[in-house]
């Protein structure tokens, strides 16, 4: 059969149906959701979907920012320019008002990260704005973790994720059935892949923050990793800092998110590097998975993203 | 409908070797990242490998899992090659098997049956090969696995293919069959064809799933279910906007076409088809759109838009198949919220038909309840009606699922006979 007899959808068109399709069903079920926006590129996709979904109304709900006070500038100030374009309403919750107020305490010495402390103000930010579902761009395939999560996922009061009682979800059904003080975390781009997600910010032409694009910046070497110097960076003996051209494949905190060697200044250099990589993303990008063979798993059971 | 996005399921239990097959498919296919063999290479050598890689870790997720060499939980993995990119729904077949089985199978296009060459067919790849049937899979593969163990035997293999062919001939809805003789752990017949097996002239798994023909209905081949989501109303009163936002869920619809709304039953015309990148002349399913209708008609979430003359059924009594997935049966009398495609309703058991013996495929006189895993045929009354299909011919509209209302646990499937 020819290919004009049997029309169809291409497999970003599906993904793209599929993610718009879970978000309008929590918009409708849910009371409160709230989509967690960080400035990179899968919230980047999230908010194009947003829009698929609901314009031209508004969105049915704000947008939210867990700002740890450690990011990279180029993200912050991308955020607030699309935030502003679209007319929407962001919250930023700021891990430095939770250390402020004596909610967390801030890890001292040169490996210090507020990655860990982002759960708490996520959560206490949670509460506080009564939010019964949170919008996250997670895939599963960034982590095998990750790659049991729902896409629904049910949290209980305590902000904790249970792999073990997770709900079936069959077909097209969600079940986002809550009680007070629970919610549930919801990820659209459960099956999408990284080079899905480059591939439709370029069939989008959707605007992203310049540190995706290879740049020359000071960096040091740190456990194989390449991370951006900047004024007070604390350095462990021996570790030098010199200028690189790298670009981010991941936007997370400055202090845990490495860059990589990078000649790629277009989103089509991007989508040909990420097809030929060999490393994943966070394997690559992200010492906070580093830390022990179930990292990201306790991070998660916690209240993490 | 996209074809060049296959959904495929494995089920199997601890010692079949699934997730080696998993493994090997990833590894062969040049689908592992260095850091993720890094991974597997050390947990090897903890596990006292020495020197060889356990393809089967590379499907590990949690702790547990690792500490108790088991699978928890459905797994979803990603793998492309250059012809078609790969969604596994990756089942554990030893605890909650109907309810992983089954949640595994509800998207899949096709079902990858793994079947251990020593055993031969056992109870468990009957159960499988009966749950992909019932969830509408017409595809199957049975991976005939370990065939190193049965030193690459073709008597071995033609014994399992006639006694699986006598068991799957009971079963309705299974158009194709695809046999497949393979030692995932040594590699043979995964990616790579197998040298030691010169008898078997058929296709090897990758090719197989590279090339298998997705159950397809052209657009106009099937009637179009649009379940209305949301209805997209800027609030500033400054636009008289008001669109019915959803997924298509089958067929087409095109601009002017008359539609009846479910279950109300009023009548009008699609006036527009909106998306964000602009209005379209016609849409098929899977999209999601948003209609404006010609009339000022009463449209809320829940609601079904189709063509007058290709209604579905509107009633508020249902049969239906239905699986259990939790501890505390399911009896006569029992009441749930059941989701059916936007809509949800509370719902009475009326009473139990039968189950079905998954060795034999009878269904049983009425049984006194519905156990955890057990599958059986289902009344069911509704406190407002349903808009619906048959499940065998149309997956979407035909499916529910049941909520116990007390813990928030989703507890059945329901497939509407």
């Amino acid at each position: 059969m020819s290919v004009a007899a049997r029309p169809q959808l291409s497999h970003l068109r599906a993904l793209e149906s599929e993610a718009i399709h879970v978000m309008r069903e929590v918009a409708a079920e849910l009371e409160r959701p709230v989509l967690l926006f960080s400035g990179g590129k899968d919230s980047i996709v999230l908010l194009r979907l947003a829009e698929k979904a609901f314009r031209p109304a508004p969105f049915p709900f704000p947008l939210m920012h867990v700002d740890t006070g450690h990011n990279f500038p180029e993200v912050i100030e991308f955020r607030d320019r699309r935030v502003a374009e679209l007319g929407e309403r962001l919250i930023v919750a700021s891990v430095q008002d939770s250390i402020d107020s004596g909610r967390v305490l801030e890890e001292t010495g040169p490996r210090a990260s507020r990655n860990r402390l982002q759960t708490v103000t996520l959560l206490d930010a949670i509460a506080e704005h009564g939010f019964d579902a949170a919008f996250g761009g997670a895939r599963r395939d960034e982590e095998r973790a990750r790659a049991k999560e729902r896409i629904l996922s049910f949290r209980d009061d305590f902000g904790q994720w249970d792999p073990k009682s997770q709900r079936p979800e069959l077909w097209n059904l969600y079940n986002g059935r809550i009680r007070k003080g629970e919610h549930v975390r919801v990820f659209p781009l459960s099956n999408w892949t990284e080079l899905d997600v480059w591939e439709y910010i370029d069939q989008e032409q959707l605007e992203v923050p310049s540190i995706y694009f290879s740049h020359e910046r000071p960096v040091f070497q740190r456990d194989g990793m390449l991370y951006a110097w900047r004024e007070g960076t604390e350095l462990i003996d021996g570790e030098e800092v010199f200028q690189e051209t790298v670009r981010y494949r991941t936007v997370g905190d400055m202090s845990c998110t490495g860059g990589v060697r990078s000649h790629a200044l277009t989103l089509e250099e991007v989508v040909l590097e990420i097809s030929a990589t060999r490393i994943t993303e966070r394997g690559e990008t992200r010492a906070d998975d580093r830390v022990s063979e179930a990292a990201m798993e306790d991070r998660k059971k916690a209240g993490y993203f | 409908m996209t074809l060049d996005l296959l959904r495929f399921t494995t089920a199997g239990s601890v010692d079949d070797g699934k997730s080696t097959l998993i493994g090997r498919l990833l590894y062969d296919s040049k689908q592992v990242f260095e850091d993720q063999l890094e991974h597997v290479a050390q947990a090897s050598e903890r596990r006292g490998g020495e020197g060889t890689l356990d393809l089967a870790l590379l499907t590990d997720g949690l702790r547990a899992e690792r500490e108790q060499g088991i699978t928890i939980d459905v797994a979803y993995r990603y793998f492309a090659t250059a012809k078609r990119r790969f969604i596994i729904a990756d089942c554990p077949g030893h605890r909650q098997y109907t309810r992983n089985m089954v949640t595994g199978a509800s998207t899949a296009d096709v079902s990858v049956v793994l079947i251990d060459a020593r055993q031969g067919v056992v109870e468990q790849s009957k159960r499988h090969a009966f749950i992909s049937a019932l969830l509408g899979i017409p595809e199957m593969v049975i991976a005939v696995n370990k065939m190193d163990l049965v030193d690459y035997s073709q008597d071995r293999f033609d014994e399992i293919v006639r006694e699986f062919s006598g068991f799957v001939e009971h079963l309705a809805g299974v158009e194709h069959i695809t046999y497949i003789p393979m030692s995932a752990l040594n590699g043979d017949n995964v990616v790579d064809r197998s040298e030691l097996m010169p008898w078997y002239a058929g296709p090897v798994l990758l090719d197989h799933l590279e090339q298998v023909e997705v159950a397809y209905d052209h657009p106009d081949a099937k009637a179009a279910r649009f379940p209305v989501q949301w209805v997209v109303r800027p609030a500033n009163g400054s636009s008289d906007y008001r669109g019915y936002a959803g997924q298509l869920a089958s067929g087409a619809l095109r601009r002017g076409d008359e539609i009846t709304v479910l279950p109300s039953g009023a009548r009008t015309r699609i006036a527009a088809i909106d998306t964000y990148d602009g209005e379209l002349e016609e849409a098929m399913a899977p999209m999601s759109l948003t209609l404006r209708l010609e009339d000022d008609v009463d449209v809320s979430r829940g609601d079904l838009i189709c063509h007058h003359d290709r209604s579905p059924v509107v009633d508020r009594e249902l049969l239906a198949d239905i699986c259990w997935m939790t501890d505390e049966p399911l009896r006569s009398g029992g009441r749930y919220l059941l989701k059916h495609t936007s809509r949800s309703a509370a719902a009475i058991v009326q009473g139990i038909d039968d189950v079905v013996d998954v060795h034999t495929l009878q269904r049983s006189d009425p049984p006194a309840e519905l156990a955890l895993n057990d599958i059986g045929r289902v009344r069911l009354r509704t406190s407002t009606p349903l808009v619906f299909d048959p499940y065998t011919s149309n997956r979407r509209t035909g499916s529910f699922i049941l909520i116990d209302e007390a813990t928030n646990s989703t507890v059945g499937a329901g497939m509407i006979a």
